[in-house]
């Protein structure tokens, strides 16, 4: 049992993980035929045409990756402490119920979306009988916000629940002993106590959503366009400019960097926040 | 307010579960139509095995899972193994390394690869790009699993092996691995479902003629959408599961035993 047994995985991950990501770097600030290392991509970003659709794809991501993500926040703290509270006997097996989702293939999941809500959907059929006009669901930031809320929801609710489910008991009897009613008990006991797993929450939903390009284009028929839409259409679309999506690539890694980092401050002390009990 | 909060529970299952359990539905339906349901029957399921893509695709995702899952298990297991050894810096060193592709959103990671790939040209892309991709984000999950497995064991139990006249290698096959086996095999059926599961690293790195069965259902919504992919859909929700009821069969058994 000698520690020589992981050193063949330093040389793989230099190979797959590190050295690709570097590899990103280099297309977006590397000139190929000359050689050098060169800002014309980010010098191409001051076209105003360019400039807009970039700009625009990131604030529209950010906006409803943020939206999505409060609103998992507000759905699956609630159900967490319910889950987590003492009335259910089989709560293990709904727990399991409610995260069994995430495990289905999320594309599936939003190509089942996609045909409940197109126009001759059931949806729409459905209020065709009280005598409704045909609503359009798809195309629009609503449909795409749906559509993330119902595939991210499971990974905000699973680290709540967690956290919430490991808190001992005692310390909100002790603070309803010592004179707290319902809300302080929650707002000076209890959400402190969880703030690591709503912290990993809250990166579990924001990551994918402000990355993805598939559930975007599905829902939103490829009339608006994410950040990650945007490096689709750059890398495989008809874009064709491995250069800008490099670069777009690389904004994007170190954007999520910068807010992961920052409020986790790493798995193990967010581990031992969450056990103080 | 505790019917209040039944109907929470209902709701919020209702909204999860009304799409999978509609796209289930009509793929029993015996018409073409998604919205009308004229009757039940296979047919789409029929339709299903004639299609030579979907087959191919399937044989694909398969491939690559069983053998990502395989490469990744044996590796991630020695490699966990390696780092138990480790002092307290190398492993936090090591820890980060592995966090990396967990952390990374999947679009960095395919995109990252396809231009490894596109750069070294030395491996040409198809089945090839898609395992080692499919190795590359399943070893630090196995890792993860099997990890927490050594730490619970007693570091003692190695070692009095050896005094009792073992070898290490035989101390190591019917003392460390026995006692590793269940992290060892969830760690596989993870890399399993995970491999099954990913698009975008698929997506960015399979290159053009190879599709697995995520890349072909993302294709044909482009398409318009035809009901035996909701078949499809509807096998692979199966298959999930299964492997997710032979996980927890596989796990539960081992904690009466640890309780003993």
């Amino acid at each position: 049992m000698s520690k020589r047994l992981a050193y063949p995985y330093i040389g793989w991950a230099v190979l797959f993980t590190v050295l690709p990501l570097i590899m990103i770097f280099l297309f977006a600030f590397y000139n190929k035929s000359t050689g050098e290392f060169t800002l014309e991509n980010i010098e191409r970003l001051q076209d105003p045409v360019v400039l807009k659709q970039v700009w625009n794809s990131f604030i529209i991501a950010l906006k409803l990756s943020v939206i999505t993500t409060v609103l998992c926040l507000l759905i699956a703290y609630p159900l967490a402490m319910i889950l987590a509270s003492k009335d259910y006997v089989a709560k293990g097996f709904l727990v399991t119920v409610f995260v069994l989702p995430m495990w289905m293939n999320f594309l599936v999941r939003t190509y089942a979306l996609m045909s409940l809500l197109e126009t001759n959907g059931l949806v729409n059929n459905f209020l065709s009988l009280f005598g409704m006009e045909k609503i359009v669901f798809l195309g629009g930031e609503g449909a795409i916000t749906l559509g993330m809320v119902y595939n991210y929801l499971p990974f905000m609710l699973l680290p709540i629940h967690s956290v919430l489910q490991k808190i001992d008991k005692k310390y909100m009897e002790a603070a309803q002993d010592l004179g707290c009613n319902t809300w302080q008990v929650f707002r000076r006991v209890t959400f402190p106590l969880s703030l690591s797993g709503v912290i990993s929450g809250i990166t579990m939903v924001f990551v994918p959503s402000i990355t993805t390009f598939a559930i975007s284009e599905i829902l939103g028929q490829s009339n608006i366009l994410l950040i990650g839409d945007l490096i689709n259409y750059y890398f495989v679309g008809e874009g064709n400019d491995w250069g800008l999506g490099a670069l777009l690539s690389a904004i994007l890694m170190v954007i999520i960097l910068l807010t992961t980092m920052v409020p986790g401050g790493g798995e193990e002390s967010s581990e031992k926040r969450g056990v103080i009990g | 307010m505790k019917a209040l909060k039944k109907l929470y529970i209902g709701l919020i299952l209702f909204f999860l579960y009304a799409p999978i359990v509609t796209l289930v539905f009509y793929s029993f339906n015996a018409g073409r139509n998604r919205s009308k349901f004229t009757g039940f029957s296979f047919i789409h399921y029929a339709e299903l095995f004639e299609k030579r893509e979907v087959m191919d695709a399937l044989y694909n995702t398969m491939i690559i899972a069983v053998v990502s899952a395989l490469v990744a298990t044996l590796a991630g297991t020695v490699t966990a193994i390696g780092m138990h050894a480790m002092r307290k810096r190398g492993r936090g060193f090591m820890m980060g390394l592995i966090n990396i592709p967990i952390m990374n959103p999947d679009i960095v990671t395919g995109i990252s690869l396809m231009l490894l790939f596109q750069a070294i040209r030395i491996i040409p892309s198809g089945m090839a790009t898609l395992l080692l991709a499919h190795i590359a984000f399943n070893i630090p999950y196995v890792i993860t699993t099997v990890l927490p497995k050594l730490k619970q064991m007693n570091p003692h139990l190695y070692e009095a092996a050896l005094d009792l006249g073992a070898s290490p290698a035989y101390a190591f096959w019917h003392v460390v691995i026995p006692e590793l086996l269940p992290g060892i095999t969830s760690g596989f059926l993870l890399a399993l479902t995970l491999s099954i599961d990913d698009f975008a690293v698929s997506f960015f790195t399979k290159g053009n003629g190879i599709e697995t069965l995520s890349t072909l259902i993302y294709a044909s919504t482009k398409q318009g959408v035809k009901l035996h992919i909701n078949a499809l859909s509807a096998l692979m929700f199966v298959t999930i599961l299964g492997l997710l009821l032979i996980v927890n069969i596989l796990t539960r058994p081992k904690k009466h035993a640890d309780k003993n």
